[in-house]
């Protein structure tokens, strides 16, 4: 097991029962994801993707089957310091991750709780800081920063504990295209730069597009995983469960019904233009 | 097409007079008229939400007028208070504002405030639980029950339930997924048809606004530099880029396709128009046996 970062093996959970009835929202999850890599994980509403994320630094601890970060198993209460300094969470909204009223205080935060000494500490936000573009805003208030910025000072925040993973919980979901686009080249950024894997759950097709590796989830179970390109082909699967896919595969999917024969593995502009062009040739 | 809600020259300046001093909104002229989907993009610092909550009196103007059916909504405090029933504000994330113990006591919150009959009020509450998809056995619950895709269609309902005759919404969508947002933007259109109100849709989701709305408007920097149909306002894909917005994906691959050198109007911004437009494109280009199915369109093998 150790040579992954993080693996599951029949994962299963379900919320304890309130009226008798517990939902299972995890339902047999195998998950092997090796350190470095950049993985995306789709899935609608209630599919069980963030579910599957509180997993992986044991905020949730499995009903069933087993999850192990670094070879360590969730369920370890010894490891349970070691698991959450491997890997760091970030959230949806912004607002709720920032607790402090200086930018640089509040990327001390955990550190500070960690009792690490000052003067690592001080090493440790300003590197945090350079790593998500913010130094210059190392005194600012957080609150007058934009979405974009407070969400870079959260993932500052983590990044202080020097995790070797990051699981995001839609940490754009709430940014507009600007901030979206600020966040995410960060994210790709501290993965290829600093070689942190990084577990990206999302239902922003184009983010998804960008991974190295795509899990699409449905009724808490892992109903394709590949490389986006290969993914994002099966255009009838993730139709049928709620997903839509890029615009670009959605016109070229559209045309092939039509009776054209165009590669559904078009993804970004260029390709989608190229292939369209070739039409006409 | 009639007015129904108009700004003249409304300008906002926020903490007028002091370092902080900054102009939100600047000379804004604005006009929604009666009936239509119109839609507002802008993003993040434009003027957008401070535009909104001028349209239902929540921000007073630093100058300039508001006019609801042509007439200052300042002019009195009665008329203030029958704007503010008249034009519905939802606001992002209207989810974290529910309060009441039961569903239907959220939704009834506003139209009791009208001061209406307990029998229009019921009336109103189980019509707006409709339009938004909600079923009658789930009144009674509790809203902290329901997933937050429902919180939301509890909170718009609220709104919905006092009958507005423009119903604003700010990014009603987000955080969902494909399938919550369209049923989102689905029982807003029923309420569209149905009562034939006034919809604005705050948004920046291009791709969004693009297949919902019959006029957009685009604020930037406090001003209105852009407005019309979405054909009309995709057409400046630059502007809006240098704006921070950027134009839908199919757009993009359309002027893309046009610098190739295919002779295709590049105006397109959904995927039915843009299907559309390949396929009458490839017709007056002359492939053979154009409608005969799979043996056509080989894509790159045809080179």
């Amino acid at each position: 097991m150790a040579q992954s970062m993080i693996q599951t093996q029949d994962l299963r959970f379900s919320y304890t029962a309130l009226n008798g009835l517990a939902p299972v929202v995890l339902d047999g999850v195998d998950l092997e994801i090796q350190e470095g890599t950049f993985v995306a994980v789709l899935g609608h509403n209630g599919s069980g993707k963030s579910t599957l994320a509180k997993h992986l630094n044991a905020v949730l601890l499995p009903t069933g089957g087993k999850v192990w970060v670094d070879g360590m198993d969730t369920v370890d209460e010894e490891k349970l310091l070691d698991i959450r300094r491997t890997v760091g969470m970030v959230f949806q909204n912004p607002d709720n991750q920032i607790v402090a009223n200086v930018v640089e205080e509040d990327v001390a935060f955990a550190p500070e709780n960690l009792g690490i000494p000052s003067e690592e500490i001080r090493n440790r936000v300003d590197e945090a800081l350079a790593m998500v573009g913010m130094s210059e805003y190392a005194t600012h208030a957080p609150h007058l920063l934009s979405g974009g910025q407070k969400q870079r000072v959260a993932i500052a925040g983590v990044i202080a504990m020097r995790p070797r993973c990051l699981v995001m919980d839609e940490p754009t979901a709430m940014l507009d295209p600007v901030g979206r686009a600020e966040v995410l080249s960060t994210i790709h950024k501290l993965n290829k730069e600093h070689g942190i894997t990084v577990v990206l759950i999302t239902h922003h097709m184009d983010e998804a597009a960008q991974a190295d590796r795509l899990v699409v989830m449905s009724r808490g179970k892992v109903i394709a995983d590949g490389l986006p390109r290969e993914v994002f082909c099966q255009v009838e699967k993730l139709k049928s469960v709620g997903l839509s896919v890029p615009e670009t595969v959605e016109l070229c999917w559209q045309l092939n019904q039509e009776g054209l024969d165009l590669p559904l593995d078009a993804l970004s502009d260029e390709e989608c233009a190229d292939a369209l062009r070739a039409l006409f040739d | 097409m009639k007015p129904i809600l108009e700004t003249k020259k409304l300008s906002h300046i926020y903490s007028a007079g002091t370092p902080f001093e900054h102009g939100a909104l600047l000379d804004v002229d604005f006009t929604a008229y009666r009936g239509e989907y119109l839609g507002i993009i802008g993003h993040t610092g434009s003027g957008k939400s401070t535009l909104t909550q001028h349209l239902n009196g929540l921000l007073k103007p630093t100058s300039g007028q508001v006019l609801f059916e042509g007439k200052d909504i300042w002019e009195s405090k009665e008329r203030t208070r029958q704007t503010r029933f008249q034009v519905g504000l939802v606001f992002q994330y209207p989810e974290y504002q529910l309060f009441e113990e039961t569903i239907y006591k959220d939704i009834a919150f506003g139209p009791r405030n009208m001061k209406l009959d307990e029998a229009e009020v019921d009336r109103r509450v189980r019509q707006a639980a409709a339009f938004v998809g909600l079923p009658d056995h789930l009144l009674e619950k509790s809203p902290f029950e329901l997933s937050g895709g429902q919180k939301r269609r509890v909170a718009i309902a609220g709104v919905i339930a006092m009958e507005p005759s423009v119903l604003i919404l700010d990014e009603p969508t987000a955080g969902l997924d494909p399938v919550g947002a369209a049923s989102i933007l689905q029982n807003i259109h029923n309420y569209h048809t149905a009562k034939n109100a006034t919809i604005i849709l705050v948004s920046h989701s291009m791709e969004e606004v693009a297949r919902t709305v019959d006029r957009l408007v685009v604020v930037n920097d406090a001003r209105i530099p852009l407005q019309g149909t979405p054909r009309e306002v995709f057409a400046h894909g630059s502007e809006l880029e240098a704006m921070g917005l950027g134009i839908p994906q199919v757009t993009r691959v359309f002027h893309r396709l046009k610098a190739l050198g295919v002779d295709i109007d590049p105006s397109v911004y959904t995927i039915d128009q843009a299907k559309a437009a390949i396929m009458a494109a490839l017709k007056a280009h002359g492939r053979p046996g154009q409608d005969s199915g799979p043996s056509v369109g080989k894509g790159k093998g045809a080179v």
